[in-house]
């Protein structure tokens, strides 16, 4: 048999399924979107109906959305900032020539990752009960009165980043924690002999070094937040008042439990849309920075 | 590694042979909600032993969840045999031609009687002439209270009327002095607004049901009120996952009313303190001027048209007919039965808490049978949640959701509006 | 500031980040062992006055949490060895056998990253649906089958092999699947662990899908099931830390067996990118 031929054989079943169960739906979902698919089509056909952009100008056009839009910014705003100032301050720390038991603190501050969200995103839903929970019994301590973390809309968003920084940021640590071994010690010896401060140090040396790193781990980061969903399904059902109800929910929302297939596709394309701008505007961003 | 993945084979192999299997026996699979499924246990065995070789399999399905499994189930052409089915989602299903139409059989039935029923409640299982569901229990929502509490604020009895309730509701919640609320009507819960919507004289949808009609004087008047408790501070803005006990809450006293259905009777009694066994009972709603209407609720059972069981599935259909069965499963959940005849072998009525009840059905009133219609329910949910909290003025509210039901309407005023039959 | 001083403030904090972020794990494990309604007081207790194990048996023999339990492993198995058979063969034909149309069609898999998986869904179930696989095991595998990260993570590996070890075994008379099987395969082990890692714990942590694909509460995943009954049981947070925690422990069990395995993964992804 000729070599290319059996290159081809070794790489069609991956492609094969790929193309039916990845590109094919890709493509339908696309003609989808272009019509009303909806409960009345999903019983009989004959019922369904082209409609053009509709589905997208109706989307823009729905309070709604822009309201799971906001919310998914906003979480995405909040959470990734924090989250790699968390995973760069872990990093920085288990780094640290004066600590000791590196391994042990980098496993322990990992663990959340490999977790299960449903199942701790449960755990946190009892931590942050308004009466029973330790959050507030920690709170409390310190004087501070309770706060009712998912039943007011104004602090629901902030303790799912609370939640989704605490399980996350260990991820970006240790990709961080990488990119630090790699730093020449050198440059940091340098540094010290023209008299730098370790803030200055950090500024100078560590950050430009860091730089690439940082750049892709907040794209990743960025495109991980934007599809929030098992959080507020778990922990809010996307409320109070709906102050949790992210794209992906909506998404949910319409695709299945209203089966309106044509409306979940636009939103879907919307929230692809959305992802490519952020990623290409950071990765933009993100080289003139670098250079 | 080859190995390895030749025992991923054999593995995946007896997993998707598993799917397959038949082990000769008849498997009724029944989708059941809540309290209710956990009760069919008790139920079962009988059926079982009458019908040799025949398993049934009950699947609990959460109350929350249950609206978007039934509807992925029937889009994923996996629908079990026979399901029970809150009655405001028999239209749904029967759009999606999801649902057997079981007139046939109840004609050729001894056991399955319609004018036992009650007829307001078998109404709301009729689509266009064919019966879809049997009554299975009879829901409404009415008010359960605390008469210690009522008396303590000077009331003798539930006034009948929208004003005498508030003015009991503002004695109470004024004695309470910031720890006791009025009333508890939880903002992931549409029913309490639900009933006092159906108790105004006009429907909720106009034009041959192809249209909201919430801008209506009289929905805007009973949004008004029921956003009122939240502002009066007679209810606590609070959703139900943060009253982290109902019963318990109900039994410190922190609300005095809460508005729920008869299964809570067997709850309440149940789960609240022996010393407080005889300071609650339950009221029929009040109405705006007068003793008003609530929602025909309830729930089915329905046999689902890909069921390749059919007839079996009508056949425990008809044994949880059964005036008898009905007897011993109200005995068990506290549900009110379907069938007049259990209630009279029972002597439910004789009770007082389920008097009112028994008073409360009388006036009972459907919701429009649209698919819609649970879409727009949900927005109508959420967007008093957003009035309460202040987010919107109550004449916005109503517009907006008007605006909102007209737009899921769309498609079915086109549908109407070129003659297809729905 | 002194070293001795340093030292202590670097591992003392190092101490306090490490305690708040396994708290909650170490919270969850103690309340499933307390007594129903015991975790419901104030103050919240922190340790079971009466350690029991009866929150488990009642997850097994009432929610039948031991079935769910039996469903992830079946398919997060299942999902492990078939992505392996896939993705290996063709990242490892991306890297080392000449074939026409690699390149373009190396392209449109490196566009369809970008796509996020969450557009592909509807269709997808249309398409189950239609092949009769929604509600079925191989329905919930379908879109674990093939990744195309993964095939990149392979590709990456492969590349590494010298492509003169791979012409000596061709003269003397290997065929490609031999060569594949006895050199490849070998010398890509612990990519392959890698990628059996990370490919099991995405499966048994994957949530929307198998929310979305399984009906029947006897072939829940233990996410779905724990979803369920999370709303089913509001109340019973003792309980529902017991589900937590037998869903929980086994991917951090495995995670500390093969953690370099998967430490090494996670940055050979970050290089790449």
């Amino acid at each position: 048999m000729k070599r290319s031929t059996v290159g081809l054989l070794f790489a069609l079943p991956a492609l094969l399924v790929i193309g039916v169960f990845f590109f094919v739906p890709v493509l339908i979902a696309l003609c989808l979107s272009v019509t009303d698919f909806d409960i009345y089509a999903l019983a009989d056909l004959s019922n369904l109906r082209w409609v053009g952009l509709r589905n997208y100008t109706e989307l823009l056009s729905t309070p709604l959305f822009w309201r799971a839009l906001g919310n998914t910014l906003y979480f995405t705003l909040l959470g990734v900032p924090l989250s790699i100032a968390t995973s760069v301050g872990a990093a920085l720390l288990v780094n640290a020539r004066a600590a000791r038991f590196k391994g042990v603190f980098r496993t322990a501050l990992f663990a959340p990752v490999v977790t299960t969200v449903v199942a701790v995103a449960i755990i946190w839903r009892y931590l942050l009960h308004t009466r029973y929970g330790l959050v507030n019994y920690g709170l409390g301590r310190l004087g501070i009165s309770p706060i009712d973390w998912l039943g007011d809309p104004h602090w629901a968003m902030p303790a799912i980043v609370l939640f989704s920084v605490w399980k996350n940021f260990g991820y970006n640590m240790v990709i961080v924690l990488a990119a630090l071994q790699q730093v020449p010690e050198d440059l940091y010896e340098a540094a010290s002999l023209d008299g730098a401060s370790a803030v200055q140090q950090f500024r100078h040396v560590t950050l430009p070094a860091l730089a690439p790193t940082l750049l892709f781990v907040s794209i990743l980061t960025m495109a991980g937040y934007f599809q929030l969903f098992a959080e507020p399904y778990v922990m809010t059902q996307g409320g109070p008042a709906q102050s949790t109800l992210s794209v992906l929910y909506l998404l949910y929302e319409e695709g299945f439990k209203w089966w309106n297939l044509g409306r979940a596709s636009a939103v879907a394309f919307v929230l692809f849309l959305m992802m490519f701008a952020v990623t290409l505007v950071q990765l933009r961003l993100g080289r003139e920075a670098v250079s | 590694m080859g190995q390895l993945l030749r025992l991923g084979l054999v593995l995946l192999l007896a997993v998707l042979g598993g799917c397959g299997r038949d082990s000769g026996r008849s498997e009724l699979r029944f989708w059941a909600m809540g309290r209710e499924s956990e009760v069919l246990a008790e139920l079962i065995p009988e059926f079982e032993r009458l019908h040799p070789g025949v398993v049934v399999k009950i699947e609990q399905l959460p109350w929350t969840a249950a609206h978007e499994k039934l509807l992925t189930a029937v889009a994923g052409d996996s629908t079990p045999d026979l399901c029970q089915l809150g009655n405001t989602w028999i239209p749904e299903l029967a759009a999606l031609k999801a649902l057997a139409p079981l007139d046939a059989r109840i004609a050729a039935s001894a056991v399955v009687r319609p004018d036992d029923y009650f007829p307001g409640i078998w109404a709301t299982n009729v689509i266009g002439g064919a019966t879809y569901g049997i009554p299975w229990y009879v829901d409404t929502r009415l008010l359960f209270y605390r008469k210690d509490l009522l008396a303590q604020a000077g009331f003798a009895s539930v006034p009948g009327t929208w004003a005498g309730w508030e003015r009991a509701l503002a004695a109470i919640t004024a004695r309470g002095a910031g720890r006791r609320f009025g009333v508890l009507l939880p903002l992931n819960e549409y029913e309490p607004l639900l009933a006092f919507a159906l108790q105004q004289r006009t429907g909720l949808l106009k034009d041959d049901l192809t249209r909201g009609n919430f801008d209506s004087p009289e929905f805007e008047r009973t949004l008004g009120f029921y956003a009122g408790m939240f502002a009066h501070g007679y209810a606590p803005p609070v959703t139900n996952s943060q009253i982290a006990n109902v019963w318990t809450e109900f039994g410190r006293g922190y609300f005095a009313f809460y508005i729920s259905g008869p299964w809570n009777i067997g709850e309440f009694r149940r789960r609240l303190p022996p010393a407080l066994a005889g300071q609650w009972e339950t009221a029929p709603l009040p109405g705006p001027d007068g003793p008003g209407a609530s929602i025909a609720g309830g729930a089915s059972l329905a046999v689902f048209r890909r069921s390749r069981h059919a007839a079996l599935a009508w056949q425990l259909v008809e044994y949880l007919s059964r005036p008898e069965v009905q007897v011993r499963f109200h005995a068990l959940t506290g549900d009110l039965p379907g069938r007049r005849a259990a209630w009279a072998a029972a002597g439910i009525a004789g009770d007082s808490h389920t008097a009112a009840f028994r008073d409360q059905l009388e006036r009972v009133r459907p919701t429009p049978p649209v698919p819609e219609w649970e879409q727009i329910v949900t927005e109508m949910r959420i967007l008093a949640e957003h009035v309460v909290r202040g987010e919107m003025s109550v004449h916005d509210g109503a517009l907006e959701l008007n605006r909102r039901a007209d737009r899921m309407l769309a498609k079915r005023r086109s549908l109407v509006a070129e003659g297809v039959r729905l | 500031m002194s070293g001795r001083g340093h030292a202590w403030l670097v591992n003392g904090t190092l101490v306090l980040l490490a305690l708040a972020t396994v708290f909650p794990l170490l919270w969850m494990l103690s309340a499933s062992l307390m007594a129903p309604g015991e975790s419901a007081s104030y103050p919240p207790p922190l340790v079971p006055a009466h350690p029991t194990l009866d929150n488990f048996r009642l997850l097994v023999s009432r929610a039948g949490l031991g079935w769910h339990f039996l469903n992830s492993v079946v398919i997060s198995a299942s999902a492990t060895l078939l992505a392996l058979t896939f993705n290996v063969s063709a990242g490892y034909a991306f890297a080392k056998l000449e074939f026409a149309g690699r390149a373009r069609l190396q392209r449109l898999l490196v566009s369809g990253l970008v796509i996020p998986a969450q557009v592909a869904m509807l269709p997808l179930f249309l398409q189950l649906k239609a092949l009769g696989l929604v509600n079925t095991l191989p329905g919930v595998l379908v879109p674990s089958l093939a990744g195309i990260f993964s095939i990149f993570l392979v590709r990456q590996a492969a590349l590494a092999i010298p492509d003169e070890l791979l012409d000596a075994a061709r003269i003397d008379g290997a065929s490609e699947v031999t060569i594949f099987r006895r050199i490849v395969l070998p010398l890509l082990t612990p990519m392959l662990v890698t990628l059996a890692v990370f490919t099991f714990l995405g499966a048994w942590n994957d949530f929307l899908w198998p929310l979305i694909v399984l009906n029947d509460n006897e072939r829940y995943t233990l996410p779905v099931a724990l979803a369920a009954l999370s709303r089913e049981h509001v109340q019973d947070s003792e309980l529902m830390m017991a589900g937590s925690v037998v869903t929980v422990i086994p991917v951090l069990a495995l995670f500390l067996a093969l953690q370099r395995y998967y430490l090494q993964g996670l940055m050979a992804g970050a290089v790449k990118g």
